[in-house]
């Protein structure tokens, strides 16, 4: 049998994933996440008197503790499991990735296992996010000088 | 290739397992559980050297045994570091075996034929796995939540054991195939149902055309780990590919846990699935005088991270040993 007749097989025998619920809960909860963040940066900006610039950064540490710290202590995975992108596109989506596996590696040792292994699945974030910065700075300068 | 073995018998068989299969529909059956996928050891890896240790043990005391001729243990993990670690406390001569979750049978087979050619008296075939060490090293970390498809199979936590020789017992071990490794094109690493079947379609027709036998021989025929999709899939592979009518038919996956109530999406998986459900209710049924004549296809998805990154598919094979109930 060819390959495309068995991929009919295949296509006929497995269930389709529900896109409309997991989209919405994604919308949802993503949305919520906004909501959080731009909480987060009125209450540092107002209340604690923080420039918008900072407290914007602040904004970022605070998920991305929040994150982490909800992984370590091991529930964030059913949430995220949950809710799919709407957790995993926000930064608590980074945070949980690289918590995650820095738990995992964590009894290889703080050098090759936890220092080795902490940017597996996040490494790529990191690397595409500063290769994209670097362009996006370049076309900012050549176009409006800044 | 096929052989038929005059004189091998399953003589004792022992399980241990993990939380999630000692709450399943088969958890009175096991020898042994852990409330922990840890087995009360320091990491996941050297937990499932202990299950494979501890049902070693076991099997020492069902069998009333304290060594053997020859020990074939294999696992999933890189450098078949379970296998190793419990090989190296029975201090008997060792094989370490790879073929996925089809090693439980690819060990059967080659015990058989070594006890059957008369160059060992007896055997110990072994194989473990652990969720957790196999969703690490093929997929993502542990902690991590990333949502799966409804197709992905759950890795069986556990560790079985059988004791083969020439003296006589109930349950023989009667013929047993060498499958063939099958690609045919998928690469899904979640649909790994859809990996396998071909390979078991495959090892079942060769089966049944070098005995010259029909389907309808066996009272029971069961796949290792192909899951509620996998399943169908088969069904409807075999029938077209080769006309076979899989009618007394059913996947240790599914037999392992209870679907509705357990998260474990179409069913378990790993080397330890199919030995687990055949050597408990499978066994047992056999011995009740239910069912008299059994085959196990394990089923094995070669797969690896490095090759599907490199854009190629799966491979798969299986391997069938053919169980019969001494009259």
């Amino acid at each position: 049998m060819d390959k495309e007749k068995y991929q009919k097989i295949v296509d006929k025998n497995i269930p389709k994933e529900n896109v409309k619920i997991n989209a919405t809960k994604a919308f949802l909860v993503g949305g919520f996440m906004g909501i959080i963040g731009q909480l987060l940066l009125d209450l540092y900006t107002t209340w604690l008197d923080i420039p918008t610039k900072d407290a914007s950064t602040y904004m970022i540490i605070t998920l991305i503790f929040i994150g982490s710290l909800f992984t370590a202590l091991g529930f964030f995975d059913k949430w995220v499991s949950w809710a799919n992108c709407g957790l995993i596109v926000p930064i608590t989506g980074f945070a949980h990735a690289m918590t995650s596996a820095a738990l995992e590696y964590k009894k290889e040792g703080f050098v090759l296992g936890i220092g080795a292994n902490i940017f597996k699945l996040t490494g790529s974030v990191i690397l595409y996010g500063v290769v994209s910065a670097y362009f996006f700075g370049l076309i900012r300068v050549l176009l409006f000088g800044g | 290739m096929t052989f038929k073995f005059k004189n091998v018998f399953l003589n004792n068989t022992a399980t241990v397992v993990g939380p999630y299969e000692s709450k399943g529909p088969l958890g009175k059956y096991f020898d042994k559980s852990y409330n922990n996928l840890y087995a009360n050891q320091k990491t996941y890896e050297q937990g499932e050297a202990k299950m494979l240790e501890d049902s070693i043990d076991i099997l020492y005391k069902k069998a009333n045994i304290n060594s053997a001729d020859v020990f074939l243990s294999g696992d999933l993990l890189n450098q078949l570091i379970s296998s190793n670690l419990a090989a190296l406390n029975v201090k008997i001569p060792f094989l370490g075996l790879y073929n996925a979750c089809a090693t439980s049978m690819e060990g059967l087979i080659i015990a058989s034929t070594l006890i059957d050619s008369g160059k060992v008296k007896n055997a110990i075939c072994s194989v473990s796995s652990n969720n957790c060490t196999a969703e690490k090293q093929f997929r993502y970390p542990n902690e991590y939540g990333g949502s799966k498809p409804k197709v992905t199979t759950f890795t069986a936590t556990g560790a079985a054991s059988a004791y083969l020789s020439k003296t006589p017992s109930q349950i023989r071990v009667e013929s047993g195939t060498i499958g063939t490794v099958v690609d045919l094109g998928i690469t899904d690493v979640y649909n790994m149902g859809a990996v396998m079947a071909p390979a078991a379609a495959h090892t079942l027709n060769q089966h049944l055309k070098d005995l010259k036998r029909d389907v309808n021989y066996y009272d029971l025929i069961v796949t290792g780990d192909l899951g509620i999709y996998g399943k169908q899939i088969l069904k409807d592979y075999a029938k077209e590919e080769f006309n076979i009518e899989l009618s007394k038919y059913n996947d240790c996956g599914i037999m392992l846990y209870d679907l509705k109530e357990q998260e474990v999406y179409a069913g378990g998986s790993g080397p330890a699935c199919c030995p687990l459900t055949t050597y408990s209710v499978i066994l047992d049924r056999m011995k009740r005088g239910e069912l008299k004549r059994v085959l196990v296809m394990s089923t094995g998805a070669l797969h690896s991270p490095t090759l599907v990154n490199q854009k190629l598919s799966i491979p798969a094979i299986c391997h069938a040993i053919s169980l019969e109930v001494e009259k």
